[in-house]
């Protein structure tokens, strides 16, 4: 059974190292003159290539790998001559998956690593920041694109592609579903989930002219909402204005709503407008910050991990359930 | 010894029912074909003597074991689906080299054989072949393995007339040098008569007949004669159609002995009209219905 699976999966296995490979090349180039430099600007596209190629991964993984391996089989006929061979077909899922699923973590593992060794220095110049200026590693897009999550992204598509190839029985189809399941919860686990993995941190600070980084307003509503610093590379979750009794101040009240600029008066002096919002401290009011701190980051990887590897590990049941109907 | 034993089979997809009790033996070392209408439940059976599907009703025995209950079980039974299934990607050595490595009573020298008597090129791609070739493969694979019952689920349906005499010839050749049981569906009598020797008829997933080919010929008789009621037959006579007109009657019947009614002209009845007959007549003119061996 190993032969036949290793024989109908090379390619579509090789293609996707190949691409690795190339990746990797690039990454190896351009990697070492990162070190030591404060000044990332001119490296945006590449940064944001790197996260894309890691959320690519996946998809390709689930559609090109997952799907057809039983879809194409179920399509061409061709199970019913390998099912009639003197293997059950317990043992064929079983080689066919354990490969999958092996080849989809080690990929997803060395990309991952390669990655993060690269963006190493971006991301500990992203530690410091204290601004809103630079996404430090725990936060949401750059997260998934670090450590060790990419593994279990990687199985969990896999797994994925091949329980909807068993559902669906349709390459095209199941190819769709796959990759819209897949966006789906790439984007509901950061949203929901990830935040709570762990117990999130708050810290009341006192609002003061200088530590206001963003002070943000429409035409309607003038001043809505204002930020203060925050800890270093912490995953900021709520950065709001509370009054003296803890309530959330939203809207804020009248009183600061003097502070924006008047239409037509041109840019504001600097730091003024911050000045005129720090009387919000004098009122008794305070910025609380809801966080998970920079410190959490691998703790948050080895939980979304497992969460990743239990979604796989339910989903190959499913598979073996699922396997005894088919025909 | 019974290769093949079912008991009041049946498999429901959702509410359609593709077959409903099916009750019947078949001997081993017999070459028996599986005759009868579409949606008689022919493919349903084959599929589930191989293990391919899970009966929703009755009992199946296939060489004294469950179909496709383990390594030894699918060790005994050959199949081949409908439409000869081969992977297209893969050339006909690398079928072999997966026969090989996926049977562990896999005859090398028996495939490798049967591909050069074939003539086919053993580099080639299995989705470059003819419908004929991929048969070919598709069986080379399934005798290689060294079966003891092979099921052949319309193995001949695309081929060409000549492609399906060669086809049918080479099984013939290769059961006869392996002495193993063949259970064959097909909706082309002929074929059948060229290789059976026992003969299923399976009408509304009922067994109309069984028997061996030779019998079923010589105990069938259509008798025509002026017009009568097919009650007064003798009782030794089974009655399996009856047709009259206003001066004539003509029947179909099964006896074991001779006609003697000077009245009835008698004639025999080639295989295909024999089989046409009992499916035009899906329930006896006059019941009464047993094996014949």
């Amino acid at each position: 059974m190993t032969w036949l699976t290793w024989r109908q999966f090379r390619i579509p296995a090789l293609s996707v190292f190949a691409g690795l490979i190339a990746i990797a090349v690039v990454l190896a180039i351009t990697g070492p003159g990162l070190i030591g430099r404060t000044n990332f600007s001119d490296q945006d596209t590449l940064f944001t290539g790197t996260i894309l190629v890691l959320y690519l991964l996946p998809a390709v993984i689930g559609v090109f790998w997952g799907v057809p391996m039983i879809t194409r089989e179920l399509e061409s006929g061709t199970h019913s001559l390998v099912w009639n061979q003197t293997v059950t077909r317990k043992q064929w899922l079983t080689t066919k998956l354990g490969f999958g699923l092996l080849a989809a973590m080690v990929a997803a593992g060395l990309l991952g690593w390669a990655v993060s060794w690269w963006a190493s220095p971006i991301d500990a110049l992203a530690a410091t920041q204290t601004d809103r200026g630079m996404l430090s590693r725990i936060m949401p897009v750059v997260f998934g694109a670090r450590g060790i999550v990419p593994i279990g992204y990687a199985a969990f598509a896999l797994a994925l592609g091949v329980a909807v190839g068993m559902l669906l029985k349709r390459t095209v189809a199941a190819m769709a579903v796959t990759l819209a399941t897949l966006a789906a919860v790439l984007i509901l686990v950061p949203a929901f989930v990830r935040p709570y993995l762990l117990p999130p941190q708050t810290e009341t600070v006192a609002i003061v002219g200088k530590d206001i980084t963003n002070i943000t307003g429409n035409d309607d509503q003038g001043i809505t909402e204002i930020g203060m610093r925050q800890p270093a590379g912490a995953w900021v979750l709520a950065n709001e204005t509370v009054d003296s009794a803890g309530n959330v101040a939203a809207p804020l009240p009248d009183f600061v709503q003097t502070c924006a600029p008047r239409p037509g008066a041109g840019p504001p002096e600097h730091g003024s407008m911050e000045a005129c919002m720090a009387q919000l401290g004098a009122h008794g009011y305070q910025q609380r910050l809801t966080f998970q701190p920079g410190s959490r980051f691998w703790p948050l990887q080895w939980l979304e991990l497992a969460l990743y590897l239990a979604m796989t590990a339910l989903l190959t049941w499913f598979c073996f359930r699922r396997l005894r109907h088919l025909s | 010894m019974t290769v093949l034993k079912a008991q009041g089979l049946g498999k429901k997809y959702g509410r359609k029912q593709a077959l409903t009790g099916c009750t019947l033996e078949i001997e081993a070392g017999h070459v028996t074909g599986l005759v009868g209408p579409n949606g008689a439940g022919k493919s349903t059976l084959l599929n589930i003597a191989a293990g391919m599907l899970e009966p929703t009703a009755g009992t199946i025995e296939v060489c004294g074991g469950r179909p496709g209950s383990g390594p030894e079980q699918l060790a005994k039974v050959g199949y081949v689906a409908q439409n000869t299934p081969v992977y297209s990607g893969l050339s006909i050595e690398e079928h072999l080299r997966l026969g090989a490595h996926l049977n562990p009573g896999w005859d090398a020298s028996l495939a490798e054989k049967r591909i050069e008597r074939l003539g086919l090129d053993p580099k080639q791609h299995a989705g470059k072949l003819s419908g004929g070739q991929r048969a070919q493969l598709a069986l080379t694979i399934g005798i290689a393995k060294r079966p003891e019952l092979l099921l052949l689920d319309e193995p001949v349906a695309a081929l060409d007339p000549l492609a399906r005499r060669e086809f049918l010839q080479d099984l013939m050749e290769a059961v006869a040098e392996h002495g193993l049981s063949v259970v064959m569906s097909s909706h082309l009598v002929n074929d059948l008569e060229r290789v059976c020797d026992h003969l299923v008829v399976l009408v509304a997933s009922q067994v109309r007949v069984i028997g061996e080919v030779e019998t079923l010929l010589a105990t069938h008789h259509r008798l025509s004669g002026p017009r009568r009621d097919v009650e007064t037959l003798p009782a030794d006579q089974h009655v399996v159609s009856a047709k009259h007109t206003d001066r004539q009657t003509t029947v179909l019947v099964r006896t074991e002995a001779p006609i003697l009614d000077p009245v009835w002209t008698v004639a025999q009845l080639g295989l295909e009209d024999l089989v046409l007959e009992y499916m035009s007549n899906p329930t006896a003119a006059r019941p009464a219905l047993e094996v014949l061996r």
